[in-house]
């Protein structure tokens, strides 16, 4: 089944409205999955997809001539009981500049469970500068739990530039996300997680950095908001094997009944290794609350634009 | 017309009855400008709470153009008209200085008046424009912006509490020129916490609050002499209530 992709259907017109707002792919290459199949995609000149023949996915090539690129590769599940596994690769030259938008949306009007497991990885080669953007998002009035199990690994070689910005947007009632990355000497990385939990939702998110080669620097950014009865777990692991800095800062509101616990790990094992972590978990400030009150916003109003611009 | 009606907050404290204010009343006409001040601790801060509705009158009214004040939330507070720069502003991550002029004027403003908003209270505007106002921000930038916000929208009436706190001459002189503006332009009244000379010496009247209630009451004329016979002004209050 191929489609065009200004035919989509309304369902999935909706869902990729959240996880792309670039309005799915108006420029670059892109490839749509929808209930696991991929049913349509489109190369550049600089950008070739290709589809995996000994498993689900997609092989994505990026020449080095590809700058300020990008490329859309969302996937739409709409169907109960189904469970969706698909590995991407991504093989990026030396020195390209790339955008990835990636993220799943899963829209589940019954009963059964509907799951995406995405197995991203990422080869990125020298001084080659790559920005992966990841929106998870679920809807539908079914019973049916909306699950996202997202599974990344990132090679950087010498000198890469990696920005991996992650949000967990609203309705994923499951998630647990394994991220890995592996830095070779003066590579950069800089993770900004956001993600938001509701009513009896769970979120886990393990992140591993190692910090192999001299002068490399990463930061990770985790901010979270859990409201209802939902729990959240975050385990971000920053591993120093050489002359490197690395920076983790977990920032949690808790609201209601929910639980959150937030476990920053730093392993440092060379004597120039510099690594910190911070990490809080707390309410909403009533002073915050009590300034936009005084701006004439109800206390509804300055609770959502609390929350909203936190999680910016 | 601001109207403040024996206006008392009380609060237990170990089980105690602490009154913080004490049956105070005043007005401030429209575009007057009114300077609070007074001993550290005598209630100055505590009454602009009340009048903003962070904390509830215990007893007492606040009428604001005709309007009964008394019972409303500080966003109704707001949506009647009045302004309120808190002293030690919190703050906020992930919310830019931009955002918050936004919502502190209640639409989208151009850039270039965001700008302008920032540069009146000596921040170099573009520098700060898409900053979060966290704790990456020092307590006088903070204070600044806080400044900024109300003056981002045309209030009825605009309370600073201690707007001098934490500011560099500098910005002060500044701020002062701002206060100036509003009170030349006369369509906004303004009450002013303070400690400090120059914005004493700029008001149309003065009110002492000491140990939770008004002191003294009067045009600036005679309260800078009340003030400044170089004894601190409850002492000068007591000898002369004593002459």
């Amino acid at each position: 089944m191929e489609w065009n992709k200004e035919e989509l259907d309304a369902i999935t017109r909706q869902v990729l409205a959240q996880i792309d707002t670039d309005n799915f792919g108006k420029e670059g290459a892109y490839n749509l999955r929808y209930n696991g199949t991929s049913v349509c995609h489109g190369d550049t000149e600089h950008i070739k997809i290709k589809r995996k023949t000994d498993r689900q996915g997609i092989d994505v090539y990026i020449s080095k001539e590809a700058q300020r690129e990008q490329v859309h590769i969302p996937v739409v599940l709409a169907v109960p009981g189904m469970t969706d596994v698909v590995y991407n690769d991504f093989y990026i030259e030396e020195g390209a500049d790339i955008t990835i938008v990636a993220g799943c949306g899963i829209h589940n009007a019954g009963c059964d469970n509907a799951r995406h497991d995405g197995i991203h990885a990422f080869h990125v080669g020298k001084n080659a500068n790559v920005r992966y953007e990841e929106k998870h998002y679920g809807e539908g009035e079914g019973t049916g739990e909306k699950i996202l199990n997202p599974v990344t690994e990132i090679e950087l070689e010498e000198g890469a530039v990696f920005t991996l910005d992650t949000a967990q947007i609203r309705g994923v009632d499951s998630t647990v996300r394994k991220t890995k990355v592996t830095m070779k000497d003066n590579a950069r990385l800089y993770v900004t997680e956001r993600l938001m939990t509701h009513d009896a939702q769970t979120a886990v998110s393990d992140i591993d950095v190692e910090m192999n080669g001299a002068g490399t620097n990463a930061q990770i950014i985790s901010r979270s908001v859990a409201k209802g009865t939902s729990r959240q777990n975050f385990h971000p692991r920053a591993i120093g094997n050489a002359a490197c800095h690395a920076h983790i800062q977990c920032d949690s509101i808790i609201m209601e009944q929910a639980q959150v616990a937030s476990i920053p790990e730093i392993d440092a094992r060379h004597v120039d290794a510099a690594i910190i972590h911070e990490a809080a978990i707390g309410r909403i400030n009533d002073e915050q609350i009590m300034k936009l009150r005084t701006l004439g916003l109800s206390e509804e109003e300055a609770e959502n634009v609390i929350i909203e611009n936190f999680l910016q | 017309m601001l109207q403040v009606k024996n206006l008392t907050y009380k609060v237990m404290e170990n089980g105690k009855e602490v009154t913080l204010l004490r049956d105070i009343s005043f007005d401030v006409q429209d575009g007057e400008m009114l300077v609070i001040t007074g001993p550290n601790g005598g209630g100055k801060s505590t009454l602009a709470k009340v009048l903003m509705g962070l904390v509830p009158a215990t007893g007492g009214e606040i009428w604001l153009d005709g309007q009964n004040l008394t019972q409303l939330a500080p966003d109704e507070r707001a949506k009647a008209g009045i302004g309120y720069a808190f002293q030690q502003p919190p703050a906020f991550k992930g919310m830019t200085v931009e955002r918050l002029l936004n919502l502190a004027a209640g639409q989208e403003l151009p850039e270039k008046t965001c700008c302008s908003l920032l540069g009146n209270v000596g921040l170099c505007a573009r520098e700060y424009l898409k900053r979060e106002v966290d704790a990456t921000l020092s307590g006088g930038e903070r204070k600044r912006i806080e400044i900024a916000t109300v003056l981002a929208k045309k209030h009825k009436l605009c309370i600073f509490d201690e707007p001098e706190a934490g500011i560099d001459l500098w910005s002060f002189s500044m701020l002062v020129k701002q206060f100036e503006q509003i009170h030349q332009e006369k369509d906004q009244s303004l009450i002013l916490i303070s400690h400090q000379e120059r914005i004493i010496q700029m008001a149309d009247r003065i009110l002492i609050i000491n140990d939770a209630k008004v002191e003294q009451c009067g045009n600036r004329e005679e309260m800078m002499n009340v003030l400044f016979e170089g004894q601190p002004a409850c002492v000068c209050m007591k000898e002369r209530s004593e002459d």
